[in-house]
């Protein structure tokens, strides 16, 4: 499988590059609003540039610096993100792996570092070279209205790739992306306000029953 | 352990299940000793709310004995608590506004889609109900998991019997804030359809309230029976029209506060037709809002529509225009019980509030079936069934 990425690559690349240049566009018009529609851009029925974007935003009861001090850490993104399998700590250039669950009891590695980042305001990351996917993403930290906490989104675009390779990282994805980032949202607000993430199961076999079937 | 499970329209069993454990660090496990049947579990066993799967355990109203705590429980083993039906975090926007039936936390993520697709946003979670509450297995069992143990379970004195306290679950506060959603001022005459326990508990609150006069709507003569022992008026809806009456009875003006405790499933009228749209997306059916219907056009110009019956999906014919000319102000939800067990513990000490009046049956767990089909057959007789897991068959 990971052979079959390999092989993709030369044209993913050249997707990527149109891509960048579309997802940073697509970054700046979603904080500044441009034009008379303030409505955000991954709500617009058109949205900027070729990417797949998906992005959600919840409020959260906690100040900027807790959440942003947890997110920072990679090694916790596991704790809530379903995809995610584990991250490893970043190396002497600052380049983490990210092993995302696929199909078939697999994984795939993203190669990521941190594109940008702001204390307590935002962090992007981007995969780099030798990753078997490309993707992108963005977290931001903003404070909600009187006592709500903070307002955080998170943006996330991939360049999905037609054909065959496109349906297995759809798949690898397991799910909508769209409904991926809103679950893994979710999760990181029921973490941060409850200190867990809510299940109704009522036994623990059933808990690791259900973690082999999306393993 | 042994638990009362669905299995389709009319169709409930006890069977024997797996034993709940802890799984989250502030869950707790509860030994039942006392658990209902509420009006809101016939709405499941009709088949009429989507997102119920067989072997679900059922039970929203029950108490007991904590037997086993998570590491971050605030409560101790062998304390008696009365369980909230609302499951809540406490700490998120909507249960720091005491908003506990609207909790962001406590519904899965997976199992949100759903209700946030027919509702906006989603719904958050229930004990004993359906998927799209959670699907947390409920209290109508031996033992049940309790998560966010240490914010919603009451702990209470051991001199006051289970069946004085049971009702904290849910009835209780569901008709208190029934009440409290119809803004009762001193000389208001407040309209209630629906004798069931929850219309009951809503009547008593409206008197303890200051409610000049109570009109109790129902068909039932035991149950309407209930409600003029309480010091309500009574109209029995098979016998008397009930807006002309009405009218009357409020001395022309149309009552001042209605409260619906009827919810979807509205007797003596033909079920209305389902909606397709809603039926071929989510499996609903539309919902029987007569009675609410009514209680719109019996309220008076600038008047209070309180909702504490359930509804699930939409409904046609609705009266768009009396509620807009009239001025309306309308309420309803899930009951934030949490918010109200306190207090009305203290009510039900002080002997201001009666609990026990309306238990026409106590069961062991085991007739549970039998609790269930007589609830909804006989319902002149059967007014609450109250369950025993630790009852001699
Ligand atoms: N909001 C909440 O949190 C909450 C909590 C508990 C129950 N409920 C809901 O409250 C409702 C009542 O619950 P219950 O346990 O009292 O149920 P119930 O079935 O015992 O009582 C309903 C009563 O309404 C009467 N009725 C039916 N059609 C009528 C009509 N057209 N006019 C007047 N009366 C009519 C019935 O004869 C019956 O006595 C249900 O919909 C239940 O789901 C809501
Ligand atoms: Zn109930
Ligand atoms: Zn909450």
């Amino acid at each position: 499988m990971k052979q079959k990425f390999a092989t993709g690559s030369g044209v993913a690349g050249l997707a990527l590059a149109t891509g960048a240049v579309a997802f940073g566009a697509f970054l700046s018009s979603r904080h500044r609003h441009r034009g008379f529609d303030d409505g955000p851009a991954f709500a617009k029925r058109q949205p900027p540039g070729n990417l797949a974007l998906v992005g959600r935003s919840v409020t959260i009861r906690k100040p900027k610096a807790e959440l942003f001090e947890f997110w920072r850490d990679f090694s916790n993104l596991p704790s809530f993100m379903e995809n995610v399998e584990s991250i490893e700590d970043a190396d002497a250039n600052g380049v983490s792996i990210w092993k995302i669950k696929a199909p078939a009891g697999r994984t795939v590695d993203i190669k990521t570092e941190v594109a940008s980042e702001k204390q307590n305001e935002h962090i992007a990351w981007r995969s780099v070279e030798g990753s078997d996917i490309e993707t992108r993403g963005e977290v931001r930290f903003e404070d909600a209205p009187g006592d709500r906490g903070t307002r955080v989104s998170l943006t996330i675009s991939y360049d999905p790739p037609a054909g065959a390779l496109g349906r297995a990282i759809a798949k690898l994805f397991q799910r909508e992306p769209q409904v991926q980032a809103r679950h893994d949202l979710k999760r990181f607000k029921m973490l941060m306000e409850t200190g867990e993430i809510a299940t109704s199961v009522r036994t623990n076999d059933e808990t690791r029953a259900a973690k082999q079937e999306n393993g | 352990m042994r638990a009362l499970t669905w299995h389709g329209t009319n169709d409930v069993r006890v069977d024997t299940v797996s034993d709940p454990e802890i799984i989250n660090s502030r869950d707790a496990i509860i030994k039942v000793t006392s658990t209902a049947i509420c009006g809101s579990d016939l709405h499941l066993y009709d088949g009429v709310i989507p997102g119920v799967k067989p072997g679900d355990v059922l039970g929203h109203e029950f108490m007991g004995e904590v037997v086993e705590t998570g590491s971050d429980s605030t409560l101790k083993k062998g304390q008696r608590v009365v369980v909230p039906f609302t499951i809540s975090c406490g700490g998120c926007f909507h249960c720091k506004m005491q908003q506990y039936s609207a909790c962001d936390n406590s519904n899965p993520v997976e199992k949100q889609d759903m209700s946030a697709s027919l509702y906006g946003q989603p719904m958050s979670a229930l004990f004993g109900y359906s998927h799209l509450t959670g699907g947390y297995s409920g209290g109508q069992a031996e033992y049940v998991r309790v998560p966010f143990s240490d914010v919603g379970p009451i702990v209470v004195p051991d001199n006051l019997d289970d069946d004085k306290v049971l009702f904290l679950s849910d009835i209780l506060p569901t008709g208190w804030m029934g009440a409290e959603n119809a803004d009762i001022q001193p000389d208001d005459t407040v309209a209630v359809w629906g004798c069931g326990p929850v219309g009951l508990f809503a009547i008593q609150s409206a008197i303890v309230m200051g409610a000049s006069k109570v009109i109790a709507i129902d068909h039932y003569p035991n149950r309407l029976a209930l409600a003029k022992k309480l010091g309500a008026e009574v109209i029995d809806f098979r016998e008397t029209d009930v807006r002309e009456a009405l009218m009357e009875m409020s001395g022309g003006i149309g009552v001042d506060a209605v409260i619906d405790a009827v919810g979807m499933e509205s007797h003596g009228f033909a079920i209305d037709n389902m909606i397709d749209v809603v039926k071929q997306k989510v499996g609903m059916g539309a919902d029987r809002a007569s009675a609410l219907k009514q209680a719109i056009m019996a309220v008076r110009f600038g008047g209070k529509v309180s909702i504490p019956g359930v509804y699930g999906g939409m409904t046609d014919k609705w009266p768009l225009g009396a509620m807009m000319e009239k001025g309306l102000q309308i309420r309803g939800g899930q009951t934030h019980v949490q918010k109200y067990t306190r207090d009305l513990l203290a009510k039900i000490e002080d002997g201001t509030l009666d609990t026990t009046f309306l238990i026409s049956h106590r069961l062991p767990l085991e007739k549970a079936p039998e609790g269930y089909k007589n609830f909804k057959e006989q319902q002149n007789e059967w007014t609450k069934v109250v369950l025993k897991p630790g009852m001699e068959n």
